[in-house]
């Protein structure tokens, strides 16, 4: 449904894209994972023809986002990461506006709504601006609904926005998924990627895997260790400077751990932490989450 | 075509929901034509004068009254002694004494040549030039009047008469400059407020992915304004008719004609500063200093073309409502038709043409 080949773009001051190439297929909802600034919001502007590209060729729904731009706007919806809706129009007001610019109304496309919609129906004469951020999210996921697009592309749909609400839209994603629609979903959470059927792994502009949420964990090769101590800044300290140390990250309460070599073993590592005087030391084999499969894929880089 | 109207639609939810647009639009002309007609005006009406009569003659006293009764002037004391005219004048009250000589009457009877004194306090140069002016006519009128025939053969007798404003009404110069100053400022300002607004909110963003054309959503911007400055055009006209005695000697259709196309063009303008900016308070700021500024100083409202340095004239050209105010004065005051004018509209339409040309070719709704 999306196929981006080699795209790369360069803005004056920086890279934001370097040859970036991967596929979406129809039905999919793909997440687009990477911190800020990774070049995420460059692609999704490409794909929904605000921007052109330097060099590359990207297709959605088997139309070319340079030549067959105006057909694609009608068949797209686009939600910026930024809430871009009319905050002194009322809710009511903002749905109707999108629904006739693109030419339609909201009773057509009501059924893909309703689900939405139905939670925004109480406040339907409140003035977008004084929205929680969570209701913002609704209407502007419902803006961008109105007209029956093919594919949805939702940049950082869930920046910003409180756990409860994130959840519940994640929910929304995925009904909108069965009903055939292809998503485009991009994330700074890493802990949204296993929500997705295939994810990518954004970084200075360039795609450093993409597989699904549990496969993209294989790149993985490393065994991870968890340790916990009472002192976790000193212990992040001492493993960080650690001879038998190849990466060290902290997560939660937990120290991710990955060695230089296998013939270093948990004994070893204890001991060197008592000689280190650490108290409560706690230690166990985990597998790697998304997270530790993108940091390590960031230092391999 | 109905996108186009849901456009419109939401330009104008977004006018009215917002008090101080609303302020601004219908507020300023108000107080700008009211506070220019009556409060800035160097009109003379009822100067208070002081009167020292040494003859009491029937001249003086028939003069006297002449100047009482022409509604410029009104008595404040009569004063006795010449010693009387500088406290008088300390008191602040007069601007003008009326000095009679004695004798004035045999004298003027005699020789026709008698002399009146007039003093003025010039600590405001303009009303003393003007209250000397007012009444040594006057009092010519007066003389002249006595003596039908002129006696002296060799007297030239100059005979000025003040085309088009015979009562040099400030009205006459202030509306139309008024009227160009706010159509210009509300039009230009609000548009480009408006649209860098979009840009600001990011809903530009959303409104450049969906079907509307770039033409479509630029006339989307300007119609609601084009039609609420048109409104306040026609109150300023009937202000400045109605409150402030402006005539209206030409054909009103054509006036009308005329002042939509200034407002064509201030809505231009004002799109052409917002496809520059990204930002609400540069927009407004870039509206008042480039439009604001040249339009009081430049256009020939407040201080005349031809008395200004060679190169601000040539600058003055440049300046729309230089070409707007002619046209007002032209129809408005000496009443011609869109013969006499054909150059200025087609000056204000190619710069219209132009402003929307340039924009159009800015505002994509793609970027590189």
């Amino acid at each position: 449904m999306i196929a981006i080949e080699v795209i790369s773009k360069t803005y004056a001051s920086a890279r934001a894209l370097q040859q970036v190439s991967f596929e979406v297929q129809k039905g999919e909802l793909f997440g687009l994972i990477g911190p800020d600034g990774a070049g995420k919001t460059t692609l999704f502007k490409i794909l929904v023809t605000l921007l052109l590209p330097d060099a590359g060729k990207a297709t959605v729904a088997g139309f070319d986002v340079v030549k067959d731009y105006k057909m694609l706007r009608t068949i797209t919806g686009y939600m910026p990461g930024r809430f871009s809706l009319y905050q002194d129009l009322t809710v009511g007001e903002n749905l109707q506006f999108f629904a006739s610019v693109f030419g339609t109304s909201i009773e057509a496309n009501y059924a893909l709504i309703a689900d939405i919609y139905t939670q925004l129906e109480p406040f339907k004469n409140r003035r977008a601006g004084n929205l929680s951020g969570g209701m913002k999210q609704k209407l502007a996921l419902c803006c961008a609904l109105i007209h029956k697009p093919e594919v949805l592309f939702l940049d950082e749909p869930t920046t910003g926005v409180d756990a409860v609400s994130r959840k519940e839209f994640w929910e929304m994603l995925g009904r909108l998924k069965n009903r055939g629609l292809t998503i485009l979903v991009s994330t700074p959470y890493m802990d949204e990627a296993v929500l997705c059927d295939r994810i990518a792994l954004i970084q200075n502009g360039t795609i450093l895997a993409i597989d699904t949420p549990e496969g993209i964990t294989t790149h993985f090769t490393k065994p991870l260790l968890a340790i916990r101590g009472a002192d976790t800044y000193r212990l992040i300290k001492d493993l960080r400077t650690a001879p038998f140390t190849h990466t060290c990250y902290a997560f939660g309460e937990y120290l991710h751990l990955t060695l230089k070599s296998e013939s270093v073993d948990r004994t070893y590592i204890e001991a060197f932490l008592q000689q280190k005087q650490h108290r409560q030391i706690e230690m166990h084999p985990i597998s790697p989450t998304v997270e530790d499969t993108f940091m390590s894929l960031m230092d391999r880089q | 075509m109905k996108r186009f109207f849901s456009f419109v639609h939401k330009e104008f939810l977004h006018i009215f929901r917002d008090k101080r647009t609303l302020l601004i639009l219908f507020g300023l002309p108000f107080v700008q034509v009211l506070l220019f007609g009556f409060a800035l005006t160097n009109e003379i009406s009822y100067a208070k004068i002081a009167i020292l009569d040494n003859d009491k003659g029937m001249h003086s006293r028939k003069i006297t009254h002449r100047l009482l009764s022409s509604g410029y002037f009104r008595l404040e004391e009569n004063l006795t002694t010449y010693a009387d005219i500088e406290k008088a004048f300390r008191k602040g009250k007069i601007k003008m004494v009326v000095v009679f000589p004695q004798d004035f009457d045999s004298e003027y009877e005699r020789s026709k040549g008698a002399h009146i004194q007039l003093l003025a306090d010039a600590s405001e140069q303009n009303t003393a030039i003007s209250l000397v002016n007012y009444a040594s006519a006057i009092i010519g009128d007066y003389s002249a009047a006595q003596n039908p025939v002129a006696s002296s053969p060799m007297m030239i007798d100059v005979r000025s008469r003040m085309v088009f404003n015979p009562e040099l009404k400030g009205a006459f110069v202030f509306v139309p400059g008024v009227m160009a100053m706010v159509l210009l400022l509300v039009s230009a300002m609000m548009t480009s407020v408006t649209i860098a607004r979009e840009k600001e909110m990011g809903t530009m963003e959303v409104l450049s992915v969906s079907p509307l054309t770039q033409s479509q959503i630029i006339f989307g911007k300007v119609l609601p304004y084009l039609l609420l400055s048109f409104i306040n055009g026609c109150l300023i006209i009937a202000l400045g008719v109605w409150v402030l005695d402006m005539p209206m000697n030409g054909n009103l259709l054509l006036l009308l004609t005329e002042t939509l196309l200034f407002i064509f063009l201030s809505l231009s303008i004002g799109i052409f500063i917002s496809t520059l900016t990204d930002s609400q308070l540069v927009a407004m700021f870039a509206s008042l200093v480039i439009l604001l500024m040249p339009t009081i100083f430049l256009s020939g409202f407040i201080f005349p073309i031809e008395s200004m340095p060679k190169p601000l004239q040539v600058v003055s050209n440049i300046i729309p409502a230089k070409y707007f105010i002619a046209i007002v004065k032209g129809i408005m005051i000496k009443g011609v038709g869109i013969g006499y004018l054909l150059k200025e509209t087609l000056i204000l339409l190619a710069m219209a043409g132009l402003f929307i040309f340039m924009s159009l070719r800015k505002l994509k709704t793609r970027s590189l």
